[in-house]
């Protein structure tokens, strides 16, 4: 895979896990997301959308989180295609 | 050492890990625990004592972490940082180690008083995770020792490791998180200044580390109880 197919959680389908790259989230909403595992190098799992598409839950550092799109269009990284969660 | 004087132990950890299931075993009390986060909203305060000597332990309100000023984490950190206990306790989630050991490093970085309690010991034996505390404990520095608070499960040891603690059997090293070079010359540059400002009161590190997050708020309380303070004590012939 070439290293130019980034997308932001909010792109992502339902069941893509993606490896987060980097957050352009600033302050501490930023810090926030870190705390709560959003962190460079994560993988995280998009599980569902709620009826409207925003917010979505993502399963995190063994925790499901939901972002609204303001927060999620700001975090960035590459899909790795694993749909049924090998465990770490 | 004085040792009429109780001892402050601090609790501290993610919501939902058992800190206050642990409190209550320690101290007999029935404080109320409840399985949903943000339970602990203030400090609950119990003692017990332990081979002659008294103990008050605070049960801090749960959190992810000591820097996104929640009131929460601020009554957290303010605790840790301020009140200076005499051993703070960081209680882990043996299932969620990984999202929990954030806020061990964290306080690791305020104070070397620490001891990691892995709680939940026999949930995580359910679902087959195995945990080799030794390796944590020579990777972190400090003392792990795995629990459940609900079973009683390494509760002496738990008493035990605090005891040698206080009577200075133990020594720790915490692990210090290394930042890039970037952040690390511009610690180098600001611990010189901190060191002169709060001296052993409150790690220069960790207070440099903020300064460079933008959080002044902790450097402005230490001034504000530094002032506060000196009416009463007129430590040096400053006047």
């Amino acid at each position: 895979m070439c290293n130019n197919n980034l997308i932001s959680l909010d792109q992502a389908e339902i069941g893509d896990c993606i490896k987060i790259k980097r957050l352009e989230v600033t302050g501490t909403m930023r810090r926030r997301l870190l705390d709560l595992g959003f962190v460079p190098s994560a993988k995280v799992v998009a599980v569902q959308k709620s009826p409207l598409g925003d917010p979505i839950a993502y399963e995190v550092s063994q925790t499901i989180i939901a972002l609204r799109k303001e927060e999620s269009s700001k975090i960035f990284g590459e899909v790795v295609k694993n749909e049924s969660k090998t465990d770490d | 050492m004085n040792q009429k004087q109780t001892i402050k132990i601090a609790l501290a950890g993610n919501p939902n890990v058992g800190k206050s299931t642990l409190f209550n075993t320690l101290t007999g009390l029935k404080q109320h625990t409840g399985n949903w986060p943000g339970k602990t909203v203030i400090l609950a305060k119990g003692s017990f004592s332990y081979k002659g000597k008294d103990y008050t332990i605070y049960d801090l309100p749960g959190t992810y972490s000591l820097l996104s000023n929640s009131t929460d984490e601020e009554v957290a950190r303010d605790f840790i940082v301020f009140e200076k206990p005499d051993i703070t306790i960081v209680v882990l989630d043996a299932t969620t180690i990984e999202r929990n050991l954030n806020l061990a490093l964290q306080v690791m970085e305020i104070t070397d008083q620490v001891i990691i309690c892995i709680n939940l010991i026999d949930e995580a034996k359910k679902k087959g995770i195995i945990i080799n505390e030794n390796v944590m404990m020579d990777k972190l520095g400090v003392p792990v020792i795995k629990i459940s608070a609900r079973n009683k499960v390494g509760i002496n040891l738990l008493l035990d490791t605090i005891d040698r603690m206080i009577t200075g059997n133990i020594s720790t090293t915490p692990y210090q998180i290394k930042y890039s070079n970037e952040v690390e010359e511009k610690l180098k540059q600001l611990i010189p200044k901190m060191d002169k400002i709060v001296g052993d009161d409150i790690s220069p590190r960790w207070l440099a580390l903020r300064l460079l997050d933008g959080d002044e708020s902790i450097l402005k309380t230490y001034m504000r109880r530094k002032q506060m303070g000196e009416g009463e004590e007129k430590s040096d012939g400053y006047k």
